[in-house]
């Protein structure tokens, strides 16, 4: 491997998005409100580091979700707007 | 319920490039799993630094029996540890399996065409086990790219006849002595030919680096194949 990209794939968020949702949310459907983009949650591109991470539309990059991990808490956002739900993820 | 963190021990490896090792996992209480399907591999170091990466599995759920392929990436932080330097019969942490939608279930009756860049081939790989284990007739297509010959994984195991299965090899750097096409990176015409044989209501899967698998899955819609039948996954 010599390409280094600056993404990973949608497919890294299952085991983070586990800890929240009782659904594999990989294969959940999204549209994207900006530029029309379809397809399951797996196709995001995943900006990190590690624990802050953000999904964004592969084709125009709009903020699906971004999640962020601090200490027993986990923080999600849906879409690129404000305010986060707090889950406590860890004992 | 979220998915506990296991402990699970190394029990042996093995190599399959000059870099490329290929890990055989034990991990008590595992709950099997789907060919494609992927674990997160959690590292503690001394003073509780924790770092966590995906590696997607091998081979087919078999018991309590993990097998992953690593590639080390240079400077990173997990992969060169999991390749060389975890001592076999020590523990890591292990979640999963993790990943529907990147799967091929035995029921899956139509064609499949499988695209591979260098380690990418490691789910991949579990699927062509998985459909030799279900005995599955259905036609399997394996394109593979990598460098050269010494960058083959499983080739031993890729070589054997299977009616079923069909293997494809492309070189990017160096083809061996006798090849027909020159080395070069994935083209539209490495694909025709497999393209042909896929019905349109066949499946690609395509893993591998982020750059390939995004060539591979523009070559793919050019041609003509529906977006909704190509599934990707990007190793970073
Ligand atoms: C769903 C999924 C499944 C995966 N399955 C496998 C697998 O089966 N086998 C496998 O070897 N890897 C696999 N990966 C990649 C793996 O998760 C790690 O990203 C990889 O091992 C690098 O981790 P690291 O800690 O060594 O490097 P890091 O410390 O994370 O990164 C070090 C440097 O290398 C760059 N880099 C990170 N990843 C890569 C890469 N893949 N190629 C080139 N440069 C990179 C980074 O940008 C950084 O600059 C998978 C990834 C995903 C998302
Ligand atoms: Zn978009």
């Amino acid at each position: 491997m010599t390409e280094v990209s600056p993404h990973v794939d949608g497919n890294s968020l299952a085991g983070p998005l586990s800890d929240i949702f009782a659904v594999d949310m990989t294969r959940a459907w999204w549209r994207c409100p900006d530029c029309g983009s379809t397809g399951p949650l797996a196709e995001l591109h995943v900006y990190g580091p590690d624990p802050g991470l953000t999904a964004r539309c592969a084709g125009c990059d709009r903020v699906a979700l971004r999640l962020v991990r601090h200490e027993q808490d986990t923080w999600l956002t849906l879409g690129g707007a404000e305010g986060a739900f707090r889950f406590r993820t860890a004992p | 319920m979220p998915l506990p963190w296991r402990t699970a021990r190394l029990v042996g490896r093995a190599d399959e490039t000059a870099t490329a090792r290929t890990l055989v996992l034990d991990a008590p209480g595992w709950p099997g799993h789907l060919a494609g399907q992927h674990v997160d591999i959690r590292l503690t170091a001394d003073d509780g630094y924790q770092a966590a990466r995906s590696y997607s599995l091998g081979a087919p759920a078999d018991g309590t029996r993990l097998e992953l392929g690593v590639e080390p990436v240079t400077g990173g932080e997990v992969s060169p540890y999991l390749a060389d330097d975890l001592p076999v019969g020590a523990s890591v942490e292990v979640r999963g399996p993790l990943g529907n939608w990147f799967v091929w279930r035995p029921e899956q009756e139509e064609p499949v065409l499988l695209v591979a860049g260098g380690s990418g081939v490691v789910p991949l790989m579990a699927m062509v086990r998985a459909h030799r284990q279900a005995a599955s007739t259905s036609a399997f297509q394996l394109i593979h790219s990598v460098r050269g010959e010494a960058d083959l994984w499983y080739r031993e195991e890729l070589g054997r006849p299977d009616p079923a299965l069909d293997v494809r090899f492309l070189y990017t750097r160096k083809a061996p002595p006798g090849s027909t096409r020159p080395a070069g990176r994935l083209t539209a015409a490495d694909l025709e030919p497999a393209l042909k044989r896929l019905t349109p209501a066949g499946t690609v899967y395509v893993c591998g680096p982020t750059g390939f698998v995004e060539t591979a899955a523009d070559l793919l819609t050019s041609a003509g194949q529906d977006p909704a039948t190509i599934r990707t996954e990007r190793f970073g």
